[in-house]
């Protein structure tokens, strides 16, 4: 299924400038791996490390969670705590 | 979406048991970082450069090596070679590597070189100053706005990552910029727009207990090390590829920890004290001095930031945005990142920008240190919330409760918001006689509200019962806060035995699978949540064999207050079978019975608290007393209360010292001048007031109890809730921290032209 993915506005510059940016997955890995198809140029920052938020749920390093059409979902940095 | 199970009545959850381990810390009992020795061991000590960035021409080890108590000399050539250098935080172990031993190049004042084991701590010491080191001086940096400028000397080539734009400084290594809608047009819609710089200086995690270790690697690769860390397994991991080894190889076992506040999350000294015990073929114990604490391992970053907000007179704000430079090191990591998306967090706004900065400077690298990189931002984004409350005559909390943001707002950082606290946190201020109380001449008052994600991580568990039916959990993560008194109390309520009678054990890394480290508030929520799974593992067993001796199906049985029940009438007429009659004889009715739990949970829930501060300035001696501190945060459901009123009062306690005293000071020679507790001041408790608590409970969804984590989001507000009220006490806005005395007498003196 279609998602639409949204991105931190640092990455338009990888996208050309797309904030959000439409993959077909059901799950966040098939996610990552089809937005790295789609724009090359965000392996960079989804192998430094992406967390994933899922309708307010932040996924730190799930990539088996499913993910719908009807989600709200934001890539974020990854988080580091103390 | 909540969890379908999770539980809102409790027996056990809520109560406010002894800790297990308090009787082995009060009589001296609990083994730390230092306190263990080994048969033949020999002691470390490392040498450390005198200068904040110079070139390593040449490393002559010989006159050390010719020494008889001597009998090992490590430098960088005993490490891996096969670690990669990748840029930003790609390279990590790479970074890390560099930072426990120098390669080319010393980067700060500080900086290990070389090592030596030798046969008493004192000889190590001694045979230091046989090694000679040449060095080439170069020029150096420390200070974050300096080291971004065009003139500033390069720390690392090659060091920048993707993310950060043409045309800035290469000790710029990386950045971090979002929000949403349109900033500038918010701006025009203000009827005052306040702009405003600030600064803090780095702190130190100030823990008690300094870096201590005990190693031991043979020639094959096989190795032992005993540590105080926040996370064993990612010392582990880490010491396992600087030295070259398989990781199954090297068991790690986590001693008490005398605080590590983030400070722990990585390795110093435990990967030196493995190279030099490989070398010497014999146990080799390295523990720090407090001057090498403050020279060489993580303090937090510093900060230098531009906030500017917009609002209308009604308090609404209209526009609002940041940009948050943060000195890291000689190293990438800073957390401009988090600083960036924490920042705003709080608020419910329709146009909003965040840039974040991580830059390097000749310091040490800094370590995570409680909310990396959130009380920075607070300090800054909230002293300019509080301008303009005064500027236009309205009311601090009135104004944050106006904009708060709650259940299905927009985050600043992007996505919806699901169940939030903020709000109830406002309320209880707003309601708190504390906020009505009058305050004296002299005294000012400082509210700010604070922002934290919270983390789940990668948590395993087990959890066996013993034939009378007492019970032993094993947990990896290790306590920091009181951690295994939540752990029982959680295991207590889903078994239904007492909670003395479960004994909890921070397993060492051949004992259960991966655990992430104790950080980013996860303790309580995951191996929390771990905890109750591998309970209730535990509990389908325990009710399997009551349906076995009962002769019905394991589903017609359920778990009530300790014992196995028939679960309806329809099930069978049975007397409760207790916990302990069914492991009595359960070695012979199936065999051991365990429960287990390996997960990564990504439920943690995010977490904001709102600090209310009184304090009054001495306009002769410019000295800060704060007089009046209470604390309301969102716990979820507290588990142990006592435990995390401990956590909300900890994070105030060390934001006190953060505000007003406590920084790296670096001489013009790139030196750290404080490198000791007389001259680097901690607050001492004649410097705290009574720390008033107020927990608030929204429960987390993602957590079978409603469990949030409290370790971190309690130092967020105090900066600018101190500053705020020494602002408001002093008449003049104070924008750089520590406001130590001097600084204030400066800033009256300025006030008074």
């Amino acid at each position: 299924m279609t998602v639409k993915v949204h991105l931190w506005s640092g990455l338009r510059t990888l996208t050309g400038g797309q904030e959000v940016v439409e993959v077909e997955a059901s799950t966040i890995g098939e996610m990552l791996r089809e937005l790295v198809r789609l724009h090359p140029a965000l392996q960079a920052p989804i192998e430094a490390g992406v967390s994933v938020s899922v309708d307010g749920r932040i996924m730190a390093s799930d990539l088996t969670a499913p993910v719908s059409a009807e989600d709200e979902i934001y890539l974020m940095q990854r988080l580091r705590g103390g | 979406m909540a969890l379908d199970d999770q539980k809102s009545v409790f027996k056990f959850v809520g109560t406010r048991p002894d800790r297990p381990d308090g009787l082995d810390k009060v009589t001296g009992r609990a083994k730390f970082g230092a306190d263990v020795s080994a048969a033949g061991m020999l002691h470390g000590a490392i040498l450390r450069s005198p200068h904040a960035h110079a070139r390593i021409v040449k490393i002559d080890a010989s006159k050390a090596q010719a020494h008889p108590d001597v009998k090992a000399v490590v430098t960088r050539a005993d490490f891996s070679d096969k670690v990669p250098f990748k840029p930003g935080l790609a390279g990590e172990f790479w970074n890390v590597l560099e930072n426990v031993m120098a390669g080319d190049k010393a980067l700060y004042d500080g900086h290990a070189v070389a090592a030596v084991a030798a046969t008493s701590a004192l000889a190590a010491r001694d045979a230091l100053k046989l090694i000679e080191v040449d060095y080439e001086v170069l020029p150096h940096v420390t200070d974050v706005d300096k080291a971004m400028a065009a003139d500033a000397p390069v720390i690392r080539e090659g060091a920048a990552d993707y993310s950060v734009p043409e045309g800035l400084h290469p000790n710029v290594v990386r950045y971090h910029e979002s929000g949403h809608g349109d900033v500038e047009a918010g701006f025009g819609e203000a009827d005052l727009v306040v702009e405003d710089s600030f600064t803090t200086e780095a702190t130190h995690q100030g823990y008690i207990e300094p870096h201590a270790c005990l190693a031991q690697l043979g020639a094959d690769g096989k190795g032992e090390l005993w540590c105080t860390t926040q996370g064993h397994w990612i010392a582990q991991k880490t010491c396992a590829a600087l030295l070259g080894i398989e990781t199954a190889q090297l068991r790690v076992t986590a001693s008490e920890i005398g605080g590590g506040f983030g400070g722990k999350t990585t390795v110093f000294i435990e990967p030196v004290a493995l190279a030099l015990s490989r070398k010497a073929n014999r146990p080799v114990k390295i523990v720090m001095s407090r001057s090498e604490v403050f020279r060489a391992t993580g303090p937090t970053s510093s900060a230098s930031m531009d906030v500017k907000i917009g609002m209308k007179k009604d308090g609404s704000i209209t526009a609002a945005q940041g940009i948050f430079r943060l000195q890291g090191g000689a190293f990438p990591g800073a957390p401009g990142d988090m600083t960036a998306m924490c920042a705003f967090a709080p608020y419910n706004l329709t146009n909003v920008r965040q840039v974040g900065y991580d830059v390097m400077a000749n310091r040490p690298k800094q370590a995570a240190y409680r909310a990396p990189g959130a009380p920075m931002g607070a300090f800054a984004v909230e002293s300019v919330l509080d301008e303009l409350c005064n500027q236009l005559g309205l009311d601090p909390v009135e104004v944050r409760l106006k904009n708060a943001a709650h259940d299905g707002s927009k985050a600043s950082y992007g996505p919806t918001y699901d169940q939030i606290g903020l709000v109830k946190t406002l309320e209880e201020a707003k309601a708190h006689p504390h906020y009505a109380a009058p305050l004296k001449p002299g005294q000012g008052r400082g509210i700010s509200c604070g922002f934290w994600f919270n983390h789940g991580g990668e948590t395993s568990v087990s959890l066996a019962l013993s034939e009378d039916g007492s019970a032993q959990l094993m947990v990896g993560t290790p306590d920091i806060g009181g951690s295994r008194a939540s752990m029982a109390l959680m295991a207590a309520e889903v078994l239904g035995i007492p909670y003395e009678n479960i004994r909890v054990t921070v397993a060492d890394t051949a004992t259960l699978g991966y655990n992430d480290v104790s950080h980013g508030s996860r303790v309580t929520y995951a191996s929390g949540l771990a905890t109750i799974k591998a309970a209730r593992h535990a509990v389908e067993r325990l009710c399997a064999r009551a349906a076995a001796k009962w002769g019905i199906p394991e589903d017609a049985v359920k778990w009530e207050d300790g014992c196995a029940v028939p679960s309806g009438p329809n099930a069978g007429d049975f007397d409760p079978l207790p916990l302990a009659d069914i492991t009595a004889n359960m070695g012979a009715t199936g065999g051991p019975i365990s429960g287990h739990f390996e997960a990564t949970p990504e439920g943690a829930g995010v977490s904001f608290g709102t600090h209310i501060v009184d304090a009054e300035v001495d306009p002769e001696t410019g000295k800060t007393a704060i007089t009046r501190y209470t604390v309301i945060q969102d716990a979820g459901k507290a588990i142990h209360p006592a435990y995390v009123e401990g956590q909300y009062q900890g994070g105030a306690a060390q934001g006190i010292g953060w505000a007003l005293n406590e920084e790296y000071i670096y001489g013009e020679d790139g030196r750290l001048q404080n490198s000791i507790f007389l001259d680097y001041r901690i607050p001492v408790a004649s410097d705290l007031p009574m720390i008033d608590t107020v927990i608030v409970e929204v429960p987390n969804p993602g957590h079978p109890f409603g469990v949030r984590g409290v370790g971190e989001t309690g130092i967020v507000p105090p900066l600018a809730a101190i500053a705020n009220a020494v602002s408001n006490a002093a008449g003049v806005r104070m924008r750089d921290l520590p406001m130590s005395p001097p600084r204030i007498l400066a800033a009256l003196k300025a006030r008074d032209g």
